[in-house]
């Protein structure tokens, strides 16, 4: 059986530029949530979010990318030409034929198509930028980086609001697994911080208020937790067929091992608890793995009120008397939900609990809730050996995605 | 070669910025082939030209714009058309 190993990794987050500032930030617990600075606030109630620091584009994208792409597809490309560069891959033109993309996003190039509506509906513009249509395309990031690193193999977008990424990552698995790729560009990119964007989640009440302490806003699984903070970001990982990896002596970050995914087919917003259980099952089945071999679970862990209550009740689902023993973390307490982003960082940070032996925390965990009485690793990161981990991601929509990582 | 006029001059500009080539290259007799610019440049280069000369030019005209010259000459047309329009 064809097995898939992950060869590089690239992150674009709150928590900086490059999967060594990711992985710092983790261990640190900081949280990267500030007072949003990218777009206009005035028409904001609530406007923190978890921001990309000093990111500049022109750094990443030559004048004529820059021209052509929105925000998220450059956070893509930063990501991917990171992934890129450690993997260290050289592909032979019969190669790259074998060789494709799959990023995932939830609402693709929306600050362009934010800005743009602007125009048309304040100023009244009489024409866009005739570039508008291929900044906005969700398959934009996809395709810039198809085109960026020549990969002729299967190259596609998939948009499942916030699993987007870890949709994107299993089912890019799944085809070099079934043998039409390879070579696996993968990952997720999202840049939602946009006027429009904003005042739609703040209109769904899920956000949480901003308060003094922006960094404090987002607490998941703690009793006082208050919503979801936004952020946005991209992570973007090598995924290769193991053998091919393991001949060329690639360094290999660790194994994915099993790919689950599930429609709760019930509710356009309120999470089940069959599905993202069968989700994780599937994931563990195809990873060869028993529920009790497992050691940190990744959450998904938005803080909002509903989504960590039921997340605790998937994984006692699950995973029975092991729930106890295992390490649970929220790290969107300190990436923010990076909506189609967030799968793949969060599988950079599991990457970081197996590579490092360190667990990331959940950050801003303040006060045990009777609902939620696992363990959340609470505010410090932890040193423990993990050799196998799960993330889950459980979108808007009742669409699960989870990933099982194996140590290689 | 006769003086170019503003306009002429202009565009020669906005075309050098674009390509990131010395205006210098550029005559009126150039082709877009000439220039390396595609289809894509072209959009933006319209879209560059109706917004510093404040004009609109109609798809027809612009589907036809294959040369410096070309340019030229549906922008005269534009802005003759145009009293609002401007070269500076």
């Amino acid at each position: 059986m064809r097995r898939v190993v992950i060869t590089g990794l690239g992150g674009v987050s709150a928590l900086g530029i490059g999967v060594p500032a990711l992985w710092e930030g983790l261990a640190a617990g900081r949280s990267g949530v500030r007072r949003v600075t990218v777009c206009d606030t005035d028409l904001l109630t609530n406007p923190i979010a978890a921001e990309v620091p000093s990111f500049d584009p022109a750094a990443y994208l030559t004048p004529d990318q820059l021209l052509l792409c929105d925000r998220y597809a450059a956070f893509a490309m930063a990501a991917a030409s990171e992934a890129w560069n450690e993997a260290g891959l050289d592909l032979s033109d019969e190669e790259r034929e074998r060789a494709g993309v799959l990023i995932g996003t939830g609402m693709g190039g929306v600050t362009r198509q934010d800005e743009a509506y602007r125009l048309l509906y304040e100023k009244k513009a009489t024409r866009f930028h005739p570039f508008t249509i291929p900044r906005v395309m969700y398959n934009a990031a996809a395709s810039h980086i198809s085109m960026k690193f020549r990969l002729e193999g299967p190259t596609l977008c998939i948009s499942t609001a916030c699993a987007s990424a870890s949709h994107a990552i299993g089912e890019a698995a799944e085809l070099i697994r079934g043998g039409r790729a390879d070579v696996m560009v993968a990952g997720g990119a999202d840049a939602p911080i946009a006027p429009g964007v904003v005042k739609a989640w703040e209109s769904m009440r899920v956000l949480a208020p901003c308060g003094d302490d922006p960094a404090a806003a987002c607490r998941p699984f703690s009793a006082d937790r208050q919503g979801l903070v936004l952020g946005e970001g991209a992570g973007v990982v090598i995924l290769e067929e193991r053998e091919r990896a393991v001949r060329r002596g690639a360094v290999i970050h660790g194994e994915l091992a099993g790919y689950g995914a599930t429609a709760d087919a019930a509710h356009i917003t309120a999470p089940g608890v069959d599905a993202p259980a069968r989700a994780i099952r599937q994931a563990l089945a195809q990873a060869g793995v028993e529920p009790a071999q497992v050691d940190y679970v990744n959450a998904h862990g938005t803080a909002t009120r509903l989504n960590d209550t039921t997340e605790t009740q998937i994984i006692k689902r699950v995973f029975g008397d092991h729930a106890r023993k295992l390490a649970i973390s929220s790290t969107k307490s300190m990436h923010g939900h990076m909506m189609g982003a967030s799968g793949a960082i969060e599988l950079l940070a599991t990457l970081m609990a197996i590579e490092r032996g360190i667990v990331p925390p959940t950050a801003n965990y303040r006060q045990p809730d009777p609902e939620c009485d696992l363990d959340y690793v609470p505010n410090q990161a932890r040193e423990m050996k993990v050799d196998v981990a799960i993330s889950n991601s459980f979108a808007f929509g009742g669409l699960n995605a989870v990933l099982a990582i194996r140590r290689a | 070669m006769s003086e170019l006029d503003p306009l002429e001059k202009k565009v020669i500009e906005l075309i050098a910025q674009k390509k990131r080539i010395p205006p210098e290259s550029i005559t009126l007799d150039s082709t877009f082939l000439e220039l390396g610019i595609d289809s894509l440049d072209g959009m933006d280069l319209l879209f560059t030209f109706e917004e510093s000369f404040k004009l609109t030019i109609p798809d027809e005209v612009a589907q036809q714009m294959k040369s410096v010259r070309q340019v030229t000459a549906a922008l005269q047309t534009a802005l003759a058309a145009n009293p609002q329009a401007t070269t500076n």
